[in-house]
């Protein structure tokens, strides 16, 4: 049994270690500027980052390709989260429950390929189709711009400008949304039902109506543990890279649209790994790695320390 | 000040359990009236019907009317605002733990959509003392929080929290049972302070207690009011053999 226990940090030391000596070659050559330089092309004078033949290594794209197709993610995934698990803790008949949660369980469960063939089929039509024109309508008309302008969200250059093709940032911050949704959701619900039943009663006996006991005496008390959820989905849609890889377009470039084709740590390395051919662009590929890799255990070990914090340690005392 | 009430035919049901049989009462205005009984008897669900907490739980009923004032509770008025002119301590401390002291016993106020601070400063301050929790307090309303008092210090917050709106009844379910004796004598003696402006239902197991803070008393058992008279009637002649029983400790 202790060998069994042991095996486990044994497995994250090696990673970790594997990771450390892999990547020595592109840190040593490239140091911390990996991470933010890049290259000027001189005929068409646009940055170049990321150019396995020319022998460019510089990884912000990625960064920038993961964070922001995470913070689309959550944007959506939130409010719907906590409104799934406000229903299932404070609204739902008894009878609806059970089956719901395990629903939205159930979601967690499927591999994200699978969300990635639906994402191919199904959701990057509709966006190009009927969402996406919506967005480009609100965001690029001309009197938006006038009103906007100086935000730069709006017009060609804002958050819908360019090419609409349907695959890109968007489309995986949406498929990221629908695969963090249950996390969140569940375990918001959890985090809401260790609130004492005295706590509701409470704000009721104060003349509270359901929703704004939900509000003082729910969310309130369940707010650390909500924070340790949201975060937890982060660092799942960060690491996330099947449904990812399938959706965001792959172009290691950085632009302001959601509707241009991006890249995301995860999805560079299991893209182009099977085809580094020089030992820079493999280094630099399990740098990528070893980032992402540093980064989610952080998000993670945050997250499950807040969670742990709400449903263990407080409440003894207030009953 | 207080107001009167009147209970008829009132009966309740959790699920099949019918827990409340044919409970007929008048509690006096200004006044506190004490209910007691056995674990069971139902005089917990008794005071829920008052302020309409028992309807909270999805499987209980009710059947009857009660009147607070000129109003019938269940007919005249949801239960929102009946809860807010009927405030309610419960057995068990429970103030909001994310509140500092201030906010908790602001927070009724809040609901009710007051926003004036200095109004709110006022109206904090004299419910403390009416709570008698002032002196204890004062000098860290803002900085600590409802959940680090003491048992009894929360439990009287919770006091301040019910008085803050301004209440014309006042419920409480066995308010010092989770308590140590002299936060017990505290809760007491501030009963008695409250009288005279509240009307007071207290539920308690102690007839020590009921004794000393009640003017009437009423006696439950199995779900039905057996006896209900002056405070002093009940315990030195009652005319039910079976509060004679229960008070001289045969059972319960």
């Amino acid at each position: 049994m202790a060998v069994c226990a042991f095996s486990i940090f044994a497995i994250v030391i090696l990673i970790a270690t594997e990771l450390v000596s892999q990547s020595q070659m592109s840190w040593s050559k490239v140091g911390f500027k990996f991470f933010y330089k890049f290259n000027v092309d001189p005929t068409t004078n646009l940055p170049l980052f990321w150019d396995p033949v020319n022998g460019d290594f510089y990884a912000l794209p990625f960064l920038y390709g993961t964070l922001v197709s995470s913070l689309v993610a959550l944007l959506i995934a939130v409010p719907l989260a906590i409104g799934v698990a406000i229903f299932l803790t404070e609204m739902s008949p008894r009878f609806l429950r059970g089956p719901l949660s395990f629903i939205t369980e159930l979601l967690a469960a499927i591999p994200s390929v699978v969300y990635g063939l639906w994402a191919i089929f199904v959701l990057v039509p509709l966006l190009r189709e009927h969402i996406n024109p919506i967005f480009i309508a609100v965001f690029n008309n001309p009197t938006t711009v006038k009103l906007f302008g100086w935000t730069g969200l709006v017009g060609e250059d804002g958050l819908f400008g360019g090419v609409n093709l349907g695959l890109g940032l968007l489309a995986a911050g949406v498929i990221l949304a629908i695969m963090i949704l249950p996390i969140i959701a569940s375990l918001t619900r959890e985090v809401m039902s260790a609130v004492p039943h005295s706590q509701r009663e409470a704000a009721l006996a104060l003349g509270a109506t359901r929703w704004e006991m939900i509000r003082i005496a729910v969310l309130r008390n369940a707010r650390i543990g909500i924070v340790g959820s949201v975060i937890l989905g982060l660092g799942r849609a960060l690491g996330e890279t099947m449904a990812v890889a399938m959706v965001i377009g792959n172009a290691a470039e950085i632009h302001r649209s959601l509707l241009s084709t991006g890249h995301s740590m995860a999805s560079v390395i299991a893209n182009e790994f099977s085809e580094a051919t020089s030992d820079m662009h493999r280094s630099a590929l399990i740098e990528i790695g070893l980032a992402l890799f540093l980064v989610t255990i952080l998000v993670n070990g945050l997250a499950r320390l807040l969670v742990w914090a709400v449903t263990r340690g407080t409440p003894a005392r207030v009953n | 000040m207080g107001v009167g009430i009147e209970v008829t035919n009132l009966n309740a049901w959790y699920g099949a359990n019918h827990t409340l049989q044919d409970i007929n009462l008048p509690i006096p205005a200004n006044h506190a009236t004490a209910l007691i009984g056995p674990s069971g008897c139902g005089k917990s669900t008794f005071v829920r019907c008052l302020n309409r907490m028992h309807e909270t739980n999805p499987i209980a009923r009710v059947t009857g009317s009660v009147r607070i004032g000129d109003m019938d509770i269940y007919a005249d008025a949801s239960p929102v605002e009946i809860r807010r002119r009927v405030g309610m301590v419960f057995q068990r401390p429970n103030p909001f733990p994310t509140m500092s002291i201030y906010d908790n016993v602001a927070s009724g106020l809040k609901l009710n959509g007051y926003s004036n601070r200095r109004a709110l400063d006022e109206i904090v301050e004299r419910s403390l003392r009416n709570a008698a929790l002032w002196d204890e307090v004062k000098d860290d309303l803002k900085k600590k929080s409802g959940a680090s008092l003491s048992g009894g210090q929360q439990q009287r917050m919770c006091i301040a929290r019910a008085l803050a709106v301004d209440p014309e009844v006042l419920l409480m379910d066995e308010p010092a049972s989770a308590l140590d004796p002299v936060s017990t004598s505290k809760i007491e003696d501030l009963i008695f302070e409250l009288k005279s402006q509240y009307t007071i239902v207290i539920v308690t197991h102690n007839m020590q207690q009921a004794a000393r803070v009640a003017e009437k008393t009423g006696f439950f058992l199995n779900g039905r009011m057996v006896e209900f008279d002056s405070t002093h009637k009940i315990f030195t002649n009652p005319s039910d053999k079976r509060t004679e029983d229960y008070i001289t400790g045969r059972f319960g």
